[in-house]
C-alpha cells in the first residue's frame, strides 16, 4: 500500500533522512522505533508532505505522491495524528471533529456517533473548547478526529507523549479495537517500547536518518536486544 | 427629552460607522494577522465605485450595495494573489507592501479622477425626533451594521465555510493534513474581509464624500477599533464600537468633533493599557 524509497529529506540545508526505505502492505500495523532526534516526526512529516522530499520517492496505492501538497495526500486516504497532537484550541470538540468529517463520504452526524463509539471518554467533552482538555484526552480527541475522515493509512505520531498512564493503556485498547474493527494500516513512530510492542506487527529501527533494522515485537520487549539495537534500555 | 433622543440616535450612527469601518479589517487583521495598511484606501475605493456607478445611472442602492462589495472584494483578489500571499508570516513586509499599495492607491485615484469628484447624496430624508431631525440614512446605516455583523457571526459559527476558516486561521497544517487547502482559504478570507470593507466605504459614500485621501482618516479608527476588540473579532468589534462610538460621540457633542476624536484615542490607550489583548481577550472568550 505504502512504499518508500530511498526518501531524503531536511530542513533547509540540514538534512535529517538519509535515504529511507520500506514498505507497508495493507492491512498492516508497522511500528518505528528511534531515539530523539533520529528523524521518526521528519519521517512522518516527509510521508504526509510538510517536509520536502530532496530525494528518492513515496508511492500510495501505485500513484507516485512524493510531490504532493499536505491535503492532496489526505484527500488519497493519508491521515495524520500529528506530535503535540494540533487540536484546534478554540473550536470545540464537536467542532474539531467535524473538521475530521471534512473528507467523509458518509454523514457527519453518523461518522461522528460511529467513533465516539470507541472513544466514550469524549462524549461528555463535546461542548468544550479543545484547548482547554488534558493531554491524554487531546490524544484521544486528535485519533478520533483523524478516524472522521476514514482514511486507510494511519500515521500516528509518538501517542503516548506525554500522557498518563491510564490513557496509554486506553489509547492502545482503542488501536486494537479499531484493528478488529476496521480495514486500516497504521504507521506508529514511538520511543514508547510497551506501546510500540503491543501494537505492531513489524518494528522497524530508525538510525540516524535511516532505517537500520528490523525485529519482530517480541524483540522489543527484550532489554538486551534494543540496548543492542538502538542504544536505549526499556 | 427631544435632545436625549437625539444625543442617542446621533450614539448609534457613531456606533454603526465605526463597525462598518472596522469589520472588513477584522476579518483580515484580527482573523488572518495581516496589517492592511491599505484597508483606508479599500473603504476610498468602495466610496468610490458607488459614486462613480451612481453617476453613470446605475441605481444608488445597486452601487452601494452589490457594485462596491463585488469591485473591492475582486481587487481584494486580486491583491491577495499578487502580493499578500508571498508574504504571510512576515509581519513587516506586509506593512512595507500594503504600505506602498495604500500610497499607489491615492496616487493612481488622482491621476485617473482628479482630486474631487461629484459625491452622491444621501438617499431617504429626516424624521421627526421631537423638535429635531433626524437622517432616515443614518437609520439605514445601523441596520445595515446589525446585518453585517449578525451575518458575518452567523457565516463563521453556523456554517461549514466559517467551521474550516476558523480551523485554518488557528492551525493551517493541521486543516491541511484533514484535506483543506489553506491558500485558498487565505484567498477567500482576504476576499471577504475586501468585500465587506468595499461595502461599507459604498454605505458611507454619501455622509463622508469621495476624495482619493480620504481613507487615512478611517485607517487609525479601524485598527483601534479591531485592536480594542480582540481575537473574538466579530463581537469584539461590536462591543469596542459602542465603547468608542459612545465616548466619541457624547465628548463631540459637549465640544467640538476634534475633541470626540482624540477622547476616542484617549480611551482606546486606556482600554489597551487595561485590556492588552482587547475586550474579547477577557469577556466573552468563547465567541468569534
Amino acid at each position: 500500500m505504502l512504499t518508500v524509497d530511498r526518501l531524503a529529506a531536511g530542513y533547509g540545508r540540514i538534512p535529517i533522512l538519509f535515504g529511507v526505505s520500506f514498505s507497508v502492505a495493507a492491512g498492516e500495523f508497522v511500528g518505528i522505533l528511534g531515539h530523539n532526534g533520529m528523524g521518526k516526526t521528519t519521517l512522518l512529516r516527509a510521508l504526509m508532505g510538510y517536509v520536502p522530499a530532496t530525494g528518492g520517492s513515496v508511492t500510495f496505492d501505485g500513484a507516485d505522491i512524493t510531490r504532493l501538497p499536505p491535503y492532496a495526500r489526505a484527500r488519497r486516504g493519508i491521515g495524520l495524528v500529528p506530535q503535540g497532537r494540533e487540536i484546534f484550541p478554540n473550536l470545540t470538540v464537536a467542532e474539531n471533529l467535524r473538521m475530521g468529517c471534512l473528507l467523509s463520504a458518509g454523514d457527519e452526524r453518523e461518522t461522528i456517533a460511529g467513533v465516539l463509539t470507541v472513544f466514550p471518554r469524549l462524549e461528555r467533552l463535546l461542548d468544550r473548547a479543545g484547548g482547554a482538555l488534558s493531554g491524554g484526552e487531546q490524544q484521544l480527541l486528535a485519533l478520533a478526529r483523524c478516524l472522521c475522515a476514514g482514511p486507510r493509512l494511519i500515521l500516528l505520531d509518538e501517542p503516548t507523549e506525554g500522557i498518563q498512564p491510564s490513557i496509554i493503556d486506553e489509547i492502545i485498547e482503542a488501536l486494537h479495537t479499531l484493528r478488529r474493527t476496521r480495514e486500516l494500516t497504521i504507521v506508529l513512530v514511538e520511543q514508547n517500547l510497551h506501546c510500540i510492542a503491543s501494537l505492531s506487527q513489524r518494528v522497524l529501527i530508525i538510525q540516524k536518518g535511516t532505517i537500520t533494522q528490523e525485529v519482530s515485537p517480541e524483540a522489543v520487549r527484550d532489554p538486551a536486544l534494543i540496548h543492542e539495537f538502538v542504544g536505549m534500555a526499556g | 427629552m427631544d435632545l436625549i433622543g437625539l444625543t442617542g440616535f446621533n450614539i448609534l450612527v457613531a456606533i454603526a460607522t465605526l463597525v462598518l469601518l472596522a469589520l472588513g479589517l477584522g476579518v483580515i487583521y484580527g482573523m488572518m494577522r495581516i496589517i492592511n495598511l491599505a484597508h483606508g484606501e479599500f473603504l476610498m475605493l468602495g466610496a468610490y465605485a458607488t459614486a462613480l456607478a451612481t453617476n453613470h445611472g446605475v441605481n444608488i442602492w445597486i452601487s452601494m450595495l452589490i457594485v462596491s462589495p463585488l469591485v473591492v472584494g475582486i481587487f481584494g483578489l486580486l491583491v491577495e494573489r499578487l502580493f499578500i500571499r508571498f508574504l504571510y508570516g512576515r509581519m513587516i513586509d506586509t506593512m512595507l507592501a500594503t504600505w506602498g499599495l495604500s500610497l499607489a492607491l491615492i496616487g493612481l485615484v488622482t491621476t485617473l479622477f482628479g482630486t474631487t469628484v461629484q459625491g452622491v447624496s444621501a438617499p431617504l430624508g429626516g424624521f421627526a425626533i421631537g423638535r429635531y431631525q433626524g437622517s432616515l440614512y443614518g437609520l439605514f446605516l445601523v441596520a445595515c451594521a446589525a446585518a453585517m455583523l449578525g451575518g458575518l457571526y452567523a457565516l463563521l459559527r453556523t456554517t461549514r465555510f466559517g467551521l474550516i476558516v476558523r480551523a485554518t486561521m488557528q492551525n493551517p497544517n493541521m486543516a491541511a493534513a484533514l484535506g483543506v487547502s489553506p491558500p485558498r482559504i487565505y484567498m477567500a478570507t482576504f476576499a471577504l474581509g475586501s468585500a465587506l470593507t468595499g461595502l461599507a466605504g459604498g454605505l458611507l459614500a454619501p455622509v463622508s464624500g469621495t476624495a482619493p485621501n480620504m481613507g487615512v482618516a478611517f485607517v487609525a479608527k479601524s485598527f483601534i477599533t479591531v485592536l480594542g476588540g480582540g481575537a473574538a473579532f466579530v463581537t469584539g468589534t461590536g462591543l469596542a464600537s459602542t465603547l468608542f462610538g459612545i465616548i466619541d460621540e457624547i465628548a463631540t457633542e459637549r465640544t467640538t468633533p476634534v475633541f470626540g476624536e482624540v477622547a476616542l484615542l484617549l480611551s482606546a490607550v486606556i482600554l489597551i493599557r487595561v485590556l492588552p489583548q482587547g475586550i474579547t481577550g477577557r469577556f466573552f472568550r468563547r465567541s468569534t
